[in-house]
């Protein structure tokens, strides 16, 4: 059963992974909705999408939803909206994310707060109204970006790989919980992307575009019976050995 | 209607759960948002949330509707289960007074030790009362009994539009005649008062008889119904050419007083129970024995060996339990699941009198040239009540299930379209409990304009918001005044 992607939602789609997912969706004739914080980002996001659109044969339309993930208690209300606008809906993208360095010594609960918010409890919020709704009508799409982080919990930032590992552990779950159900959900895990998120770091290797990565998500997406890969896959690798190591050989590493 | 939640409540659209639900066939889901209150306040509270919040109101109570009575898409499903309290019992009169989530098993558990028993049950104990009088249901005595309806004395309804109503014969009668039947549509059913009816034992004697063809059938049928207080047929849909219809009946009546040789000890709940195996297999695991057989070739081969078993049976009578008779859909738990997971739908088609061997023979037939053939075939004799929505016809019922497959779902929405039609052209009607088919239209050439505009006129004074709101509501009643 391949799935067919024709009324989305991406969140966290003004940037990143979430927008190339977006825009990629809409230039195959898809009606997205984009679900973000910044409105100036968003309104560059829908003028792109509108000038990308005149040229090609098929547009689809890409339509700005100003809300910030974190805030969970005004998504029944927006998510209801844009089905209502979009005439049903068919995929759910999750790409919010948020990543604030967190310095060596540095212990803040503000931070961690942010992270849980914003990359579990915000796809939680999305998720339960999508999921339920496609297992209902025993079709349907959930994407969740998450990260190789998840995979262990590294020294460098304890909130973000806690908040992925949640997600990709969520997921899963949901996975399992719907698949009789004809529901795809789909949990994409990037290793290093070219984003705001990783600009400036160090030590960056096999770094691949947020295009590509959108690209890749989206193939793993169309298999259809859900599923969950690394992007690109060669990070398998590095995640079988990151989760093989002794701990007590973890805990001297940097990485 | 105000909110009566205080400033502080959080809204029911973020805190009311999503859940999944289906239709007892389970060939229809919709992702509803949940509500269970625990008491007729908490209910008063939800209908004044919503009433505020623009949301929508389905009530639901076992689930034992068919088809998408008891589901809401997008809006609130109202779980009734909570509200099991019994008001009142009258062991003197058989009154029973109770809210509407008492099942009709807690019903006669309370009452058969006092001689009473329901006077209309359908073919299952679980469905709730609050059901049993927004549904109106009937069982294999609706020709003598009549509807559930009939036997409610009084009940109180809480309106979205107009508040607290008592309803009776006497008192808003208008309303209790649209409110039974009224799909719960026009109001939250909060208390049900019902005269229940006095047995001198917990048996009845039943008479087993088969029957080679449609129109015997229908002989040996009206046969029975004199000298009879239940009488229902089962047919092997299966059967084609001169044996098309046929099947078996069982004829049940009454026990008077000293009839019964173990006397009023009959009357014990533990006399009325079910048999926990079947076949030396524990009944709960049942329907998973049953799964891999319920296909066209082994119900066809299973129907043939039950109806031979039926002609050895034939002219016999023995005693039976209440319970053993009024809920064959209870010897094995969760048997809709044997049908996998497509699912299944009933039809269940109701035509007058006359006409009425011509019209089911037609019915009979056009599912085998469909080669979609009902697993299951139950044949009942009804007469009419006074109820606004009544399904209830003098005539006859055949209520047919039909597996459900990804392969025959849209051929097998044909064929109910074709045998709709063939119905409303014998003058017949539809019973929205088991229905997951009909269409406005079919729904309004079924009841007529004037009925259903009397009933829509009445659900705008009573409920002006439209709070209360089904799936089935959306697709088979007509959206606003009938063009």
């Amino acid at each position: 059963m391949s799935a067919a992607f024709t009324r989305a939602i991406v969140v966290g789609g003004s940037s990143g992974i979430g927008e190339a997912i977006a825009r990629q969706l809409a230039a195959e004739g898809a009606q997205v909705a984009v679900v973000a914080r910044r409105e100036a980002e968003l309104a560059r996001v829908v003028a792109a999408a509108a000038s990308a659109a005149s040229a090609a044969s098929a547009p689809g339309k890409i339509k700005a939803y100003v809300h910030d993930a974190a805030d969970v208690d005004a998504v029944p209300e927006l998510f209801a909206k844009i089905v209502a606008d979009l005439g049903g809906l068919d995929t759910l993208v999750y790409a919010a994310g948020a990543m604030p360095a967190v310095a060596e010594g540095e212990y803040s609960f503000e931070k961690d707060r942010t992270m849980v918010a914003v990359n579990l409890l915000g796809a939680m919020a999305w998720m339960n109204p999508a999921v339920a709704r496609f297992e209902a009508a025993r079709s349907g799409t959930v994407v969740g970006i998450s990260s190789i982080a998840g995979e262990r919990g590294r020294r460098g930032n304890p909130g973000y790989c806690t908040s992925k590992a949640a997600l990709s552990t969520y997921l899963e779950s949901l996975r399992n919980r719907c698949a009789r159900y004809g529901v795809n959900v789909v949990t994409v895990k990037p290793g290093f992307v070219d984003t705001a998120m990783t600009r400036g770091m160090k030590g960056l290797f096999w770094l691949i575009s947020a295009d590509e990565a959108a690209k890749q998500a989206l193939s793993l997406a169309r298999r259809g019976s859900g599923a969950s890969g690394f992007v690109p896959a060669r990070w398998g690798l590095v995640a079988l050995v990151v989760r093989m190591l002794p701990s007590f050989v973890f805990r001297r590493l940097n990485f | 209607m105000g909110s009566l939640a205080g400033d502080g409540v959080a809204p029911l659209r973020t805190k009311a759960p999503w859940r999944v639900l289906d239709g007892f066939g389970r060939a229809v889901h919709a992702a509803c948002r949940y509500a269970a209150p625990r008491s007729v306040e908490e209910l008063e509270e939800v209908l004044g949330q919503a009433w505020d919040e623009g949301l929508s109101v389905a009530f639901r109570g076992s689930g034992r509707s068919y088809g998408d009575a008891a589901l809401n898409t997008e809006g609130i499903v109202v779980d009734a289960t909570g509200l099991d309290r019994v008001v009142r019992w009258e062991p003197e009169t058989g009154v029973f007074e109770a809210e509407p989530g008492v099942t009709i098993e807690g019903l006669w558990r309370r009452t058969i030790e006092d001689g009473f028993w329901p006077a209309v049950v359908p073919g299952t104990m679980k469905p709730t009362l609050g059901g049993c009088v927004s549904m109106n249901i009937h069982g294999k005595n609706n020709f003598r009994a009549g509807t559930f309806g009939e036997h409610v004395l009084e009940l109180d309804l809480l309106t979205p539009g107009r508040g607290k109503l008592r309803c009776s014969r006497e008192e808003n009668p208008e309303i209790f005649h649209a409110v039974v039947g009224g799909l719960g549509l026009l109001g939250a059913v909060t208390r049900v008062k019902l005269q229940l009816k006095r047995v001198e034992s917990g048996r009845l004697r039943v008479r087993s008889l088969s029957a080679w063809s449609l129109d015997e059938m229908f002989d040996q049928f009206e046969g029975c119904l004199p000298g009879s207080d239940y009488v229902v047929g089962w047919v092997d849909c299966f059967a084609r050419g001169e044996a098309l219809g046929r099947g078996q009946i069982h004829a049940a009546s009454y026990l008077e007083a000293g009839e019964d040789p173990e006397g009023r000890d009959s009357l014990h709940v533990e006399a009325q129970g079910l048999p926990g195996h079947i076949l030396g297999v524990p009944k709960s695991k049942l329907w998973r024995l049953m799964k891999p057989f319920t296909n066209d070739f082994w119900v066809s081969v299973v129907n043939g060996l039950k109806f031979r078993a039926s002609t050895w049976e034939h002219g016999k009578s023995y005693l039976q339990s209440h319970v053993g008779f009024a809920f064959l859909l209870d010897y094995v738990p969760d048997w809709r699941l044997a049908y996998g997971a497509g699912g299944f739908i009933q039809v269940q088609v109701f035509v007058p009198h006359e006409g009425a061997r011509a019209c089911l023979h037609d019915v009979l037939a056009m599912c085998q040239e469909a080669g979609l053939p009902s697993y299951l075939g139950v044949l009942k004799r009804h007469r009419p009540d006074a109820f606004l929505l009544s399904h209830a016809v003098d005539g006859w019922s055949l209520a047919l299930d039909f597996r459900v497959t990804a392969q025959t779902r849209a051929r097998l929405w044909a064929l109910t379209e074709q045998l709709t039609e063939r119905v409303l052209a014998a003058g017949g009607r539809f019973y929205f409990a088991k229905d997951a088919v009909l269409r406005p239209e079919d729904v309004t050439r079924a009841y007529g304009r004037e009925r259903l505009e009397g009933f829509l006129a009445l659900k705008a004074a009573l409920d002006p918001r439209q709070v209360l709101r089904s799936d089935l509501l959306r697709r088979a009643l007509p959206p606003g005044p009938i063009g």
